[in-house]
Order: structure tokens, then sequence, then C-alpha cells
């Protein structure tokens, strides 16, 4: 089983992420998924967090998810004690960052750091950054294919929308896929 | 078998919007209440665009609700409506109504607790204080439970042995908000399983009769004659399940399943999606070849009194989980549930565990502690007779 937490804010499409992922997983290789926010009011602009679970045995637990193998973070100003906790041993955090090293004394978990506000802004023309960070953690996760990812892209999203998403999701995987399983803190 | 269905990742309220589109339902009469809103947006979205053929009526309140509702039923419309927690109470006063008239509505109920504190989150709090108001009452375990319910519900809820209204739970964010994978009927499949509805039991121009009766001293006929229908129920429940699974290949198990009780010392109660943490509990426990089991009970009412005094006699404790409390005695399922063990020769010790209220986490940590405290009481331990999950007082 992995268990991914994602973090953001209303309105950066953390949750769309999460379970675009999830669909990518279950729809398009077969595994079992759960993708899930956290419970509760939802305002713009608030923290909020995505949750994705996926095995290849069904999932009947349905309770909160505790400890994680991956935490991904859209916004980096929602680095802190709350979003570094719950990670397992040999968990990795991946940040949308410039500066992935700052982070390396709050914790001793692998960092993986990527500026995908700076390529989200070249493709998309905007600061969403939220398919990127997911092209990210597929990268260096493997938990599910490029391109499983991208037909779940492109059954959620309108054409234009959906190929200009594949584009910035495959530009942040090939940024980050010589990242997987290297015990090292790494930026873009 | 039939046409295979498509698969789809989707969310619980999104499923119950999919199912009440494929069972075609004339008239949908809803107000919006987190965290139902989902589902009647989208069937709202689905009326709009024409790929459901009803009319859907904006009301301005649940009382209302289920007022149009019952109004649409009384000519013999197939009706949907939707709600949750304090929407629920407010619309209390129709549901007697619906029942008692027999209009087979249904109604799905997202469990959002109750206030005060006023809370968004789930427990069964608000489904279980209208047990007593002659609705049949399913609880789901997950998203595609929740769908196949839906289609179900009519078929049962309208079979002229039954004419009883019909309410589905599913535990609100933890099922509504979350997204899986969930098998989509086809459409042909759904309108072999579920025929048009067709009545005698309404307003008809061309024969003219009263429905939503007064009564004065035979009150107690109609009323007794809801049972006696309402007994019938199981049957009715066994028979459509059946029929289900030969066209969608899906089954679940009838008025209570059964997960590895046959030779457990010890057995747990539940009713909707934590079950499924006790599954993943009892799987573990099982490896390490402790006797546990677990029974899932799916139907509140009618309740199956007969299936839980058979696990009953069977095991040496017996545990029921409660997501709600009767304040100032316990567990309303546990009362339920107790009533239908005392008949046997030699119960089991019953334990009632209280948790998950306003939607307090349990733990896979949390359901094995409560293995455990039955495991110590099938070897005779004494305790608590109604015992809190993971509360921060005393």
């Amino acid at each position: 089983m992995f268990e991914i937490r994602w973090h953001g804010r209303g309105g950066q499409g953390c949750f769309t992420v999460a379970r675009l992922l999830g669909m990518a997983a279950s729809v398009h290789e077969g595994k079992y998924s759960l993708a899930f926010p956290s419970f509760g009011p939802e305002r713009r602009g608030a923290p909020v967090l995505g949750f994705t679970r996926i095995s290849v045995t069904p999932i009947t637990d349905r309770s909160m998810v505790d400890q994680c193998d991956y935490v991904v973070i859209l916004d980096e100003t929602l680095v802190g004690p709350s979003s570094l906790a719950g990670i397992r041993d040999g968990g990795v955090l991946v940040i949308n960052t410039k500066v992935p090293e700052s982070y390396v004394p709050m914790t001793n978990r692998l960092i993986v750091g990527i500026d995908a506000t700076s390529i989200a802004m070249d493709v998309l023309g905007r600061p969403i950054t939220n398919t990127a960070m997911l092209g990210a953690l597929v990268a260096v996760s493997g938990v599910v294919s490029l391109s499983s990812v991208q037909k779940a892209l492109r059954q959620s999203m309108d054409p234009s929308m959906a190929e200009k998403n594949c584009t910035l999701v495959a530009k942040a995987y090939e940024l980050k896929k010589e990242d997987r399983f290297h015990g090292k803190t790494t930026g873009s | 078998m039939g046409m295979p269905g498509r698969k789809v990742f989707i969310s619980g309220d999104e499923a119950v919007a999919e199912a009440v589109r494929l069972a075609r339902p004339n008239v949908i009469s809803a107000y919006p209440i987190t965290p139902q809103t989902v589902t009647v947006e989208r069937i709202s979205e689905f009326v709009e665009d024409g790929s459901l053929k009803a009319e859907y009526l904006h009301v301005e309140s649940e009382h209302s609700a289920m007022s149009a509702a019952l109004g649409a039923a009384a000519v013999g419309a197939r009706t949907f409506t939707a709600t949750s927690s304090q929407g629920l109470l407010y619309m209390a006063e129709t549901l007697p109504y619906v029942s008692g008239a027999r209009f087979p509505i249904v109604m799905m109920n997202a469990n959002r607790t109750l206030a005060t504190p006023w809370a968004l989150l789930s427990d069964h709090r608000d489904s279980l204080s209208q047990l007593d108001s002659g609705w049949i009452q399913v609880y789901c375990e997950n998203a595609q439970e929740a769908m196949d319910m839906i289609i179900q519900a009519y078929r049962i809820a309208e079979d002229p042995r039954v004419m009883t209204p019909f309410m589905v739970n599913l535990d609100g964010f933890i099922l509504t908000h979350t997204y899986e994978m969930v098998d989509l009927p086809a459409q042909e499949n759904v309108d072999r399983f579920l025929p048009p509805y067709r009545t005698a039991n309404r307003m008809d121009l061309d024969d003219p009769k009263t429905v939503c009766y007064a009564a004065l001293d035979d009150y107690m006929e109609f009323h007794l004659k809801q049972e006696l229908d309402m007994r019938k129920v199981p049957g009715v429940i066994e028979e459509v399940e059946l029929e289900f699974k030969g066209i969608f290949g899906r089954s679940y198990g009838g008025l209570v399943e059964k997960y590895c009780c046959e030779d457990a010392e010890a057995v747990l109660m539940t009713l909707g999606s934590v079950t499924g943490t006790a599954r993943a509990v009892v799987d573990a426990m099982r490896m390490e070849g402790k006797m546990v089991g677990l029974a899932k009970i799916r139907f509140m009412r009618p309740f199956p009194a007969a299936e839980i005094a058979g696990i009953a006699g069977n095991t040496k404790a017996m545990g029921i989980l409660d997501r709600d409390l009767s304040v100032g005695y316990e567990g309303i399922v546990f009362t339920n549930a107790r009533s239908a063990v005392c008949e046997i020769e030699s119960p089991p010790r019953m334990i009632n565990f209280i948790g998950g209220l306003g939607g307090r986490n349990i733990s896979k940590e949390d359901m094995r502690q409560i293995f455990d405290q039955l495991m110590q009481a099938a070897r005779g331990e004494q305790g608590e007779r109604v015992r809190f999950v993971n509360a921060r007082c005393e």
C-alpha cells in the first residue's frame, strides 16, 4: 500500500491531483485506490490536504491516513511541523521550491525539490502547479506510469487543457526521473 | 450476466447521482446540505443536460422536499430525494406520512452528526433517530454498494408486497467525498432489472379515491398492515439481491453480512463504512490465530433479529460498535441487538462500544483494542457494558 498526502491551499488543485493519481492507478492500471480530501469546510486560500491510497489488493480500511510514504507540498509556505509530520521511515517529501536545501535542517526525510511554479508558467502561463507536482511525484515514486497519468488527464479535462497538462506533467517527470531511489536532496 | 459496466473513478455522492439517473425517476425534489450537496447538484445537471428526463423541484427546505416528493408519489411518480443530519430532522414530520401512505420514495441520507455542537462530519445519530418512522433503512460500506443499493431500493420499495419508502445511508465524507473505482452498470441492464413504476396506489381521475387517508378507529389496522408487510421485506430483499447478482454479478449478504463468524469466539457488529477497517483488522488478527469475526448489519429496518440471534448463539462474546449514543442509556444499535439476543438460551457476553461520534477517527489500532477487549470477555473477564472508543475524557 502506498499512502500519499498532498498539501496545498484551497483553489490550487491539491485534491484534483490526489484524485487524478487515484484514477490513473485504478482505472488505467487495474490497481485499487481511494482519493479523498481533508474532511470538513472548504475555503479558498486556506491550507487543505488531499490523500491518495494505492494498493494491488482491495482497500477496505477507511480510517484517516496516519503515516505516508510520500508528502507532496504544492505551496512551500506550507512547509512546517504539520506538513513534515507523519512520514514513514524512508518516506520522501516532494516540495515546489527553488531552494530545497533550505528545508534539509527541518527533517530527516529525503527531500526532492522542483521549481514547479516556473515550469507551470512556461507551459500554462499561469502558476497552477498541481499537475507538475503530480509529474514529479510519479517520477520519484514510480507508483504509476507517466502514460497512465496522461490518460487520466485526458479523461478529466477538455482537450486543449488536457494536452497542456500532459506536456507539463511530462516535463516535470523528465526533470525528476533520475531522482528515483537516490538518497539525496535534489533541486531542479 | 448482461452487458458489462463501465469503470469510473467517482465519489460516493456521485455514485448515488449516477444510480439515480440509471433508475429513471420521474421527479426529484431536494434541498442541498453538506455532505449530500454534490449528489443533488449532479442530478440537477443531469436534468438540465437532458440525460435524465425528470422534473427537478428546487424547494426551499427539507420539509418541503419530502412534502413535494409525497405529492409526486401520490400521482404515481417514481421519486427521489436526498438529505443529511438536521435536514433529515427537519423532514421528520413528513416521514411517517410517506410510509403510512405506502409511497415507495427512495431517499439518500448522507450520515452526519447532529447539533449542538454544530458539526459537519459523520456519525449515525441522524438516521437512527428515525428508525420508528416506518421506512426501510440500509447502511452502505463503499460507493459501489451505495450505487447498487439505490438501484435495488426502487425494486424493493416498489414491490407490491412491500410498498414502503427506503432510506439509503452512506457515511458523510468517508463515503460521500471519497473517490474510488465503481462499476457503472449499463442502462439496458438497469432497465431490465427495474421496469417502470406502475401502481394503483395513486390519485387517478378515472378511478377516484383518497390517498394519505384519515382514520379514526381504523388507525390501528392500517399501522399493523404496515408491520405485517415490513415482515415480508427480508424475503423480498433476498429475492431482489439474487436477481441483481444474476445481472450485475455483485451481492452483499442480505440483512447481515457475516465475515469469519463460523468459528469465531468473539464477533463485532458494525454499520456502514467502519466495517472496512474492522475487516482489515479481522484479517490481520486471523493471521495471528485469533478467533475473531465480524458481522456487518446492513439493514436496521426491518431489523435482522433472527440473523443476529443466530450469530450470537455461536460465539462467546459479541460487541456492537455504535456511532451514536442515546444519551441516558446506550447505543441504539446495541439496544436493538441485545433485544434480539436475549431470546436465545445461552447468550454471549455483550459489550457496547461507542465511537466515531462527530467523525472521530476509528483507527486500526482502536479496532484491534476493541477485538482484544472482546476476546477478554470471551474468556470470562468482567467489565463495563458500555465503553467509549478513543474518547479524551472519562
